[in-house]
């Protein structure tokens, strides 16, 4: 599955920096049927985690509400270099990971 | 009186009433309808959900498959060089079927018959995504479609179709997209209907989809019986509607709301 991330490569330390991410998912509700009447069952992402250099700087529940493809935008504070780690985790055993390198300088 | 029959007479001769066409210094891509959030949207390509299915298409351009066990880029090459400019000239006319091809239909062309594999359905997510990774290569290029003279004859069809009434609401495309696109339906603005980001993402499809979809939807928003996907017709329409961008610049993947 396509994940599209948006972390500045480089930043000053102290900086507040801007993450974004983009995951490819249907986000099926759950609450929706066919045209034979029949319920579509839920798939959706229910955890998205991101860890800087090991330790967890954000984490988000989902919801059947939220769009497909969901899209997220949070901010920290570039403290030192090292690795941004993304994790995504869903029904139907949905699991996706990724990752971007920051340099503080 | 004779020179108001001469008047009548050349006005019947001129043909159909052109009034209600867009002069093309006044087209606008449905880009500039939108609100700056939807724009920001189209305008970051790490933001851009339509880019999801261009990555996605950039790994199946490379996928070997098929009895040929043979990938887009096995034959094509490198997409940013041999694909830049292909979409912006879709439909083209096939030689062989004698009729024009969408990008679709000609990427389920090269399936069945160079790669041997099975071709995709419409609207599936392979099928959205090389498009959109084909059409993507294109982006700001300026559309050329329909500048091939075989296909004459098949502009004429869509832009018959066009300006041909239909569905219980009785209305034409024309009758929404070329004589009221500045105004609004049920708060939203009509727009112009040029077909300048297909495949795009439509945030109410929650998806990418194509302009057969778009149409298709249209028509069943004036309550006619939608053509099927792949139907001459609906070919014919797309061909006249990019052949009205002539000019414009493609936008591939595009946001709409």
């Amino acid at each position: 599955m396509a994940a599209l991330i948006n972390v500045p490569p480089k930043a000053k330390r102290g900086d507040v920096i801007e993450i974004k991410t983009l995951m490819s998912h249907i986000m099926e509700p759950g609450y929706r049927r066919t045209a034979e009447g029949s319920i579509l069952p839920r798939d959706i992402i229910t955890s998205f985690t991101c860890r800087y250099n090991g330790a967890e700087i954000f984490r988000a529940d989902l919801f059947p509400a939220i769009s497909a493809n969901p899209f997220f935008s949070f901010f920290t504070v570039a403290k030192e270099s090292g690795k941004l780690e993304f994790e995504w985790i869903g029904d139907n055993g949905f699991s996706a990971t990724a990752s971007a390198s920051i340099t503080v300088e | 009186m004779i020179w108001v029959r001469a008047i009548v007479l050349s006005a019947l001769l001129a043909g159909p009433v052109l009034a209600g066409e867009i002069p093309p210094d006044q087209r606008r891509s449905g880009y500039t309808f939108m609100g700056p959030e939807t724009k920001a949207m189209q305008d970051d390509d790490s933001v851009n959900p339509g880019m999801l299915f261009v990555l996605d298409g950039q790994t199946l351009w490379n996928t070997k498959l098929g009895s040929a066990d043979r990938s887009c880029a096995d034959c094509h090459g490198d997409a940013p060089e041999s694909m830049k400019g292909v979409a912006a000239r879709y439909p083209a006319f096939d030689r062989t079927l004698n009729r024009p091809v969408t990008i679709e239909q000609r990427i389920n062309l090269e399936r069945t018959q160079r790669q041997g594999a099975a071709p995709l359905a419409y609207e599936s997510h392979d099928l959205l995504a090389l498009s959109a990774f084909v059409a993507n290569q294109s982006r700001g290029v300026a559309i050329t479609a329909g500048d091939d003279p075989a296909l004459k004859p098949f502009v004429e069809q869509g832009r018959a179709l066009f300006m041909q009434r239909e569905g219980q609401l009785n209305l034409a495309c024309a009758n929404c997209h070329d004589d009221n696109h500045d105004k609004h339906l049920a708060g939203s603005p009509v727009t112009q209907g040029q077909p300048t980001g297909y495949p795009l993402y439509r945030l109410e499809w929650q998806t990418l989809g194509s302009l057969e979809r778009r149409l298709r939807s249209c028509m069943t928003g004036v309550r006619a019986k939608a053509y099927d996907y792949g139907a001459p017709e609906l070919v014919a329409l797309e061909l006249y509607l990019m052949s009205r961008a002539r000019g414009m610049k493609m936008e591939t993947p595009a946001v709409r709301p």
